[in-house]
């Protein structure tokens, strides 16, 4: 009686039409993989192939006839005969804006260089919306009451400008560049990690990612996986070896080479990249498409590497900056 | 997943207000005492506390009740009772406008300076309380006061929320109110309130008295007596309900045509039959109480004054959709509306018309009430579902739709509060002759709201397609020796229209082949006296504030838009003026186009109205 169970039973294939043109897609696939199948490229922030879909940045979304308003291409699932559009003028306004609101608000100076490209593509123009109003005073963002906020009378644009948190060792929070993606969350949550130590707090232009009573990573239930350093599109989640030499100004990606090994630690062999700059290990990551981490590793993984670089003082120290444990 | 807790313990007063809640905690790993002979040698993985998520609301509220804020002991206990883990409870707690996750005194006042109040000196109170008690939010008196959103008592405008925290807690409201009545209120004096009132000032004539449907009973019975509701056609619709069964509820209410009065005015019949037929089990039916929409008071006077009919109602959803299990998700501003209802249910329970076998007929029901905690975006029916899941109230991305994965996941039918109570009418009469009151496509009666510079502000109820000259008749038109400039329909997501308009049929179509909505059945009256650049100030203001910060066109276009407002208010335009109107409309198609959900979608729609028709911010008249 043994029946051979297909593990991937063939999926049927949808037809629909993408500007214009026929597109066959397996059932269940999402509008961007029907574009992507096509070569259409669709931007995306929120978005990562490792996550859940929390469709909520909306750079991403395309016209389905029929529909009252504009669908997210991450999420949205394609259905037989649908008819999308992902370059009228609706969409091409719609995603400008939305690179605008962000890029008037958040600091977008470290995400891909494909922000910057689909800025200019689409024509954003970030800085019509006034001059930015000061950062705001560490901590005074994490207290802001839900549904209330001062008037903006002063003329000038609100943006989530605030002081860097660094509270431990391993790496640091810079909430100025933060757009608000829940891809830490995730990573920290169901997705990957299980620990939970963040959630999105607050609401509105006020929302934040943040632990209990925005206590500092210390006294929280972070387990300093870095795994949402691994999916912040931005910058905003960072080594606090590459923000203290952003800091110096000797981050330099050009002089910085890509070791690929295998994590020495124990017997699950995640795949991981060393980062290094003048011969100092300066972050580590794991690669996305890879089936054992997913782009996930353990505090070991990602941060337990100083051993390596424990070398006998040789006269003067190559390193001018120090072991990163000692750095900044 | 591996609970951190917090380092905090709560106080004996925060323990006693979580386990009224939750009930004695059951072992010393959530939160007991610790007895070594059991919990030493038991481990508890939490998978029976998680399945209470949706408790953590009503917990975070008994705490906020009892010490008057969220302290990290309490929030810390809370999340070791339901094993939730503490960023989570504490980015739901700091979700909301009546939560506060930062010391706040025992003794609140929210006072509300929203529309329909600012047109009958809500400004004026606010100066003076800050004359009188201080500024907004201070609290060295050992109370503070609150501006606050629109509190749904506009016919009694200006209004103001109390609220009293400690082992005593109270909430109430008092309306109209005067700063002298705050200040003895937060100084704890002695004060009078004024007499009450039912709010609907058709009931007070015997004439119009006679044409009510929804309203029938409204200032005739007693509110919690059970016999009373029942000497007045209560509960013969149930009844009817069982003679016909499940598919031929359904079919009555198709057949009557009643579209929803939430706002988006689906089918309800369509939705019920829905629901269902869907084979996952089980259902839910929930009725939509949380009325934030600026101007909306409709339901409130349904709540107070007729508490059992919401009940009954509910329960012939449930009926007809195969639910066992019903929630009303209550807008947490209306105290009196809590209690009325509570008790209403209870003494329906009593009565065998809740249970396990709701009145002999061999079905079970049983309806749980869940009070908001201030947030409008959780009236948005995905993000109400989260509410009472415990999370926070987020609109969920629709597709999939409730009537498949609603509450818990699971087939779920939502309906407003009045679109419920229409189903009593709809048994009582029958469906076809339901179809026939109104006009073809809008069937029935419905509320309106009417508030702002009327005589007598109020909730009407009228035929659909009255003419809104008509409706304002029956509030006294506008107020003496004063002239109509604009009339807002449908709330804050609505839009503004001209003494022009003063022909309009109030049904479904017509307002659509006018490019207006009716909404939640607002109709705000705005005389030459009031500033209409500041409503529209006040209304951009309300959507940055009540955004959930989910998607970037919302969270960051309310703020751009109400900034875009104040520079032209105060003539400090980036570019001109009109690049200004450029700006803004282009904000307004992203929110409308590209955001998530119905707020987003319509955070423009009155700003922009008010922009086309009338000459705002241009340095004349305003
Ligand atoms: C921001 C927002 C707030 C809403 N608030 C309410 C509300 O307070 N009460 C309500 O009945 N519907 C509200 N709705 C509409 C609900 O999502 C839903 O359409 C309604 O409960 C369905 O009931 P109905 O079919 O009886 O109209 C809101 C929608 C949005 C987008
Ligand atoms: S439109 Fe606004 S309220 Fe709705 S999901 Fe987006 S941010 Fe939240
Ligand atoms: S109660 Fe003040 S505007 Fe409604």
């Amino acid at each position: 009686m043994s029946v051979p169970v297909p593990l991937d039973p063939p999926r049927r294939l949808v037809e629909l039409e993408v500007d214009g043109r026929p597109v066959r897609v397996p059932e269940g696939s999402t509008i961007l993989e029907a574009c992507r199948s096509e070569g259409i490229e669709t931007p995306t922030l929120c978005f990562l192939d490792t996550l859940t879909p929390v469709n909520v940045c909306r750079v991403c979304v395309v016209e389905v006839e029929g529909s009252r308003v504009l669908a997210p291409a991450c999420s949205r699932r394609v259905e037989p005969g649908m008819k999308v559009r992902t370059d009228s003028d609706r969409v091409r306004t719609s995603r400008r804006m939305v690179l605008e609101l962000l890029a008037s608000s958040v600091d977008l100076s470290l995400a891909s260089p494909d922000v910057g490209r689909w800025m200019r593509d689409y024509g954003a123009e970030p800085e019509r919306y006034g001059p930015p109003a000061p950062a705001a005073e560490a901590g005074e963002r994490d207290a802001r009451r839900a549904g209330h906020h001062e008037e903006p009378v002063d003329g000038l644009a609100a943006t989530v400008a605030q002081p860097v948190k660094v509270d431990n060792e391993l790496y640091v929070r810079d909430y100025s560049r933060c757009i608000l993606c829940y891809k830490c969350v995730e990573a920290c949550g169901v997705e990957a990690q299980n620990t939970f130590a963040i959630a999105v707090a607050g609401r509105g232009f006020d929302a934040r990612i943040s632990t209990e009573f925005a206590v500092p990573l210390t006294e929280s239930a972070c387990v300093y996986c870095g795994n949402c350093i691994g999916v912040c599109p931005t910058g905003a989640l960072m080594f606090k070896s590459e923000h203290d030499l952003r800091r110096q100004g000797n981050w330099d990606e050009s002089r910085q080479r890509v070791v690929e090994t295998i994590c020495p630690y124990c017997g699950v062999g995640c795949h991981v990249e060393l980062h290094v700059q003048d011969d100092e290990i300066v972050k580590v990551t794991s690669p996305l498409d890879h089936d054992i981490t997913s782009g996930h590793l353990c505090i070991k993984g990602r941060f337990g590497y100083q051993f390596t670089q424990r070398r006998a003082p040789v006269g003067a120290s190559p390193d001018p900056g120090g072991p990163p444990e000692h750095a900044g | 997943m591996d609970l951190h807790p917090i380092d905090a313990e709560p106080t004996a007063g925060e323990r006693e207000a979580v386990d009224l809640v939750l009930g004695p905690p059951e072992s010393g790993w959530r939160g007991g005492e610790w007895r070594p002979e059991v919990d030493g040698h038991v481990a508890f993985g939490g998978r029976a506390e998680r399945e209470r998520r949706h408790l953590l609301l009503p917990a975070l509220q008994a705490l906020q009740e009892r010490a008057g804020w969220i302290t990290r002991g309490g929030l810390g206990y809370v999340c070791r009772r339901l094993a939730v883990p503490p960023a989570e409870a504490y980015g739901v707690a700091s979700f909301y406008g009546l939560l506060s996750t930062e010391p706040r005194p025992p003794r609140v006042a929210h006072v509300c300076d929203d529309l329909a109040c600012r047109t009958a000196g809500a400004l004026e109170l606010a100066a003076e309380l800050e004359r009188l008690v201080g500024p907004e939010g201070a609290t060295e008196s050992g109370s503070a006061w609150l501006r606050s959103p629109c509190l749904g008592r506009c016919e009694r405008a200006p209004a103001a929320l109390f609220e009293q925290s400690g082992a005593d807690s109270y909430q109430w409201s008092v309306a109209p109110v005067t700063a002298e009545q705050v200040r003895a209120i937060l100084a704890g004096e002695p004060w009078e309130g004024p007499a009450p009132s039912d709010g609907a000032p058709q009931t007070e004539d015997l004439g119009a008295r006679a044409g009510l449907r929804l309203l029938r009973r409204v200032g005739l019975v007693d509110p919690g007596s059970l016999d009373d509701y029942r000497a007045n056609g209560g509960y013969a619709a149930l009844r009817r309900a069982v003679e016909l069964g499940p598919e031929g509820v359904i079919r009555e209410v198709k057949d009557s045509g009643l579209l929803g009065r939430g706002g988006a005015a689906f089918p309800t019949g369509v939705k019920w039959e829905a629901v269902a037929r869907q084979p996952v089990r089980p259902h839910y039916v929930v009725c939509n109480a949380d009325e934030s929409e600026p101007g909306t008071f409709k339901d409130r006077v349904i709540l107070e004054n007729d508490p059992f009919s919401v009940v009954e109602a509910l329960t012939i959803a449930g009926f007809a959709t195969g639910a066992e299990r019903g929630f009303v998700y209550l807008r947490g501003e209306y105290p009196l509306a809590h209690r009325r209802l509570v008790r209403a249910i209870e003494a329906a329970g009593a009565r065998g018309f809740l249970g396990e076998d709701v009145m002999g007929e061999g079905f079970r029901f049983d309806i749980e009430v869940r009070r908001g905690a201030g947030a409008y975006i959780a009236g948005e029916e995905t993000a109400l579902f989260n509410s009472i899941e415990g999370r926070r109230p987020e609109p969920r991305n629709k597709p999939p739709f409730p009537v498949t994965h609603g509450l818990f996941g699971k087939p779920t039918g939502i309906n407003n509060v009045e679109t419920l109570v229409n189903v009593l009418e709809i048994l009582r009469i029958g469906g076809p002759a339901f179809a026939g009151i109104g006009t073809p496509e809008s069937t029935g009666t419905r509320l309106f709201c009417v508030s702002g510079c009327v005589q007598r502000p109020g909730v009407y109820e009228v035929e659909c397609g009255t003419r809104l000259r008509d409706l304002l008749g029956l509030a006294g038109g506008v107020r003496a020796g004063h002239e109509l400039r604009a009339i807002l329909l449908g709330g804050a997501a609505g839009a503004f229209v001209g003494p022009d308009a003063l022909d309009l049929e109030l049904s479904f179509e017509m307002a659509r082949s006018a490019g207006v909505t009716l909404g939640s059945g607002v109709v705000m009256v705005f005389d030459e006296t009031v500033d209409l650049g500041d409503v529209v100030l006040r209304i951009a203001r309300f959507f940055r504030d009540e955004s959930c910060g989910q998607c970037v066109p919302c969270r960051v276009g309310t703020v751009r838009q109400e900034e875009a407002l104040h520079r032209l208010a105060a003539g400090r335009e980036i570019g001109s003026r009109e690049q200004e109107l450029r700006l803004l409309s282009e904000i307004a198609q992203v929110m409308r186009d590209a955001s998530i959900c119905g707020l987003g979608q319509t955070a423009a729609s009155a700003v922009q109205s008010a922009l086309q028709r009338f000459q705002l911010f241009d340095g004349r008249s305003s």
